[in-house]
């Protein structure tokens, strides 16, 4: 599990909006091999978390740090570590002019200079992984959410990265087709896969987590393994939350 | 009516020149328009703002000021446009090489005016695509460049299209101006030969002017249609 140094460091996050201050002071570490599932009430700042981590959002102070070195700035520096951080979004962002084997292939061919055969190659065997490559030739708007999510979640492997960031990948899925993604993430963990997964899935949380981070209104309030946290949070807010969430 | 058939080779030859001086200026409009939509979205604050700068400047001005910073400006400057005698080009449109320069002047300030206008409708071809594209592209590690040109520019041009067109429709009509800037025998100014030099009839000059342009623009028009009416479809 938790080898090394960790990989994924944010030390005294601040993130304002605005007036509205939507990461106060969060640290938090990732160690290679760790999944981490980020839960909490709406609009605690969990999604801003798990984007700040590839500087899609920009932080306003503290460090985060990836492998070992700072966040670049914005230009080359930036998109090569982006390119080693697979992300999965919550509405998919399949690009809708190419089919789910160009979506794949994109990243490798165009950033990583790949054959564009191997890569090709490469891609069926992840669409396969993730249980769609049948679907490769189609188009994003041709499959139901889950398919996308999945195809969405090959195109971030096909990096090859060394994290995998989900900000809400299952919140836009009808319901009977959580369970295919999630069983998609659950692989992966299980491979050993680095992992920050901001989720409403309390089943996903307890069975593939390492550890469950709390957020409420932009702080980190709690942090602890699964079992402990679900069956014991110690703080106010995250014993509210999830007589909320649990009850029905 | 008479001075429709009679002079039919004036007519010809306005329509000419008028058409010569949009498709170039069509081309050149379409290109800086380019650059400077790229200038507006691009990352780099500096850029952004030399890009907002060009639109503020050609948009908000009059044409015919436009004109006459290029017709007198321009000289004072000690120019003469003679950059745009390209060669092989100025072949093909021959009033490029002329000694003339009132024809390039009028050229540079059409395609000056013109391009605030086509980054702008690139600009909202780019805006209609979901931001969520973009952001994807990025998470992958693709440069700005290559998000452009893989990813949003290739879904943009499908909203850019028909505003574009319509850019493109008014500036054949702004091209009227030319002839008041020295620019001899364009499509308006053979109107002012006809009257006031031949003596005919204001009217039957105007119409046969505006069959000319109608020429130019309905066709235009016609086309942005149809692509609007197929991209309905698809969707």
């Amino acid at each position: 599990m938790t080898t090394g140094e960790p990989l994924i460091v944010l030390d005294g996050v601040n993130k304002w909006f605005g007036p509205l201050h939507v990461l106060d002071d969060v640290s938090l570490s990732v160690g290679r091999g760790e999944v981490v599932v980020v839960i909490g009430p709406s609009g605690s700042g969990k999604s801003t978390l798990c984007r700040a981590i590839n500087r899609l959002e920009p932080i306003n102070s503290g460090t985060i740090t990836f492998d070992g070195a700072p966040l670049p700035a914005e230009g080359k520096a930036l998109a090569k570590l982006r390119s080693e951080v697979g992300m999965v979004f919550q509405s998919f962002n399949l690009f809708a002019h190419k089919t789910i084997l160009e979506n794949v292939t994109l990243g490798p061919v165009k950033v990583r200079r790949e054959k564009p055969a191997a890569a090709r190659e490469r891609g069926l065997a992840l669409l396969d992984r993730v249980g769609i490559a049948n679907q490769a030739d189609k188009y994003p708007a041709q499959l139901s959410g889950g398919q996308q999510q999945r195809a969405a979640i090959a195109r971030a492997l096909a990096m090859q990265p060394k994290a995998m960031l989900f900000d809400e990948p299952t919140s836009a899925l009808d319901p009977e087709m959580v369970g295919e993604v999630l069983e998609v993430m659950t692989s992966l963990a299980r491979d050993g896969m680095t992992m920050v997964v901001v989720t409403h899935e309390m089943g996903f949380a307890r069975h593939a987590a390492n550890r469950v981070v709390f957020m409420a209104d932009g702080q980190l309030v709690e942090e602890a393994p699964p079992t402990e946290f679900f069956a014991n949070p110690r703080s106010e807010r995250a014993r509210d939350f999830l007589s909320k969430i649990l009850t029905h | 009516m008479s001075v429709l058939i009679d002079k039919f080779d004036v007519f010809a030859g306005g329509f000419w020149l008028t058409l010569q001086i949009c498709v170039l200026a069509a081309i050149g409009a379409l290109i800086l328009g380019a650059v400077v939509a790229v200038l507006r979205i691009s990352p780099v604050p500096p850029l952004r703002a030399l890009g907002t700068g060009y639109v503020n400047v050609f948009r908000n001005m009059p044409l015919t000021v436009v004109m006459f910073f290029a017709a007198f400006g321009l000289p004072a400057l000690g120019s003469n446009a003679d950059f745009l005698r390209i060669p092989g080009l100025d072949a093909i449109f021959n009033r490029l090489g002329t000694d003339l320069p009132y024809f390039r002047f009028a050229l540079i300030a059409l395609v000056l005016y013109t391009a605030a206008f086509v980054c702008e409708a690139l600009r909202s071809g780019v805006n209609a695509v979901p931001a969520g594209q973009a952001e994807a592209a990025r998470s992958l590690g693709l440069t700005f460049g290559q998000n452009l040109r893989y990813v949003v520019l290739p879904q943009s041009w499908k909203a850019s299209v028909v505003p574009l067109g319509s850019v493109i429709i008014a500036m054949i009509k702004n091209s009227a101006l030319v002839g008041f800037f020295g620019v001899v025998g364009d499509l308006s100014q053979t109107a002012d030969q006809l009257t006031s030099a031949g003596g005919y009839a204001f009217i039957p000059v105007a119409i046969g002017i505006s069959v000319g342009y109608l020429i130019m623009t309905v066709p235009l028009g016609a086309l942005l249609d149809r692509i609007e009416k197929r991209q309905a479809v698809a969707r």
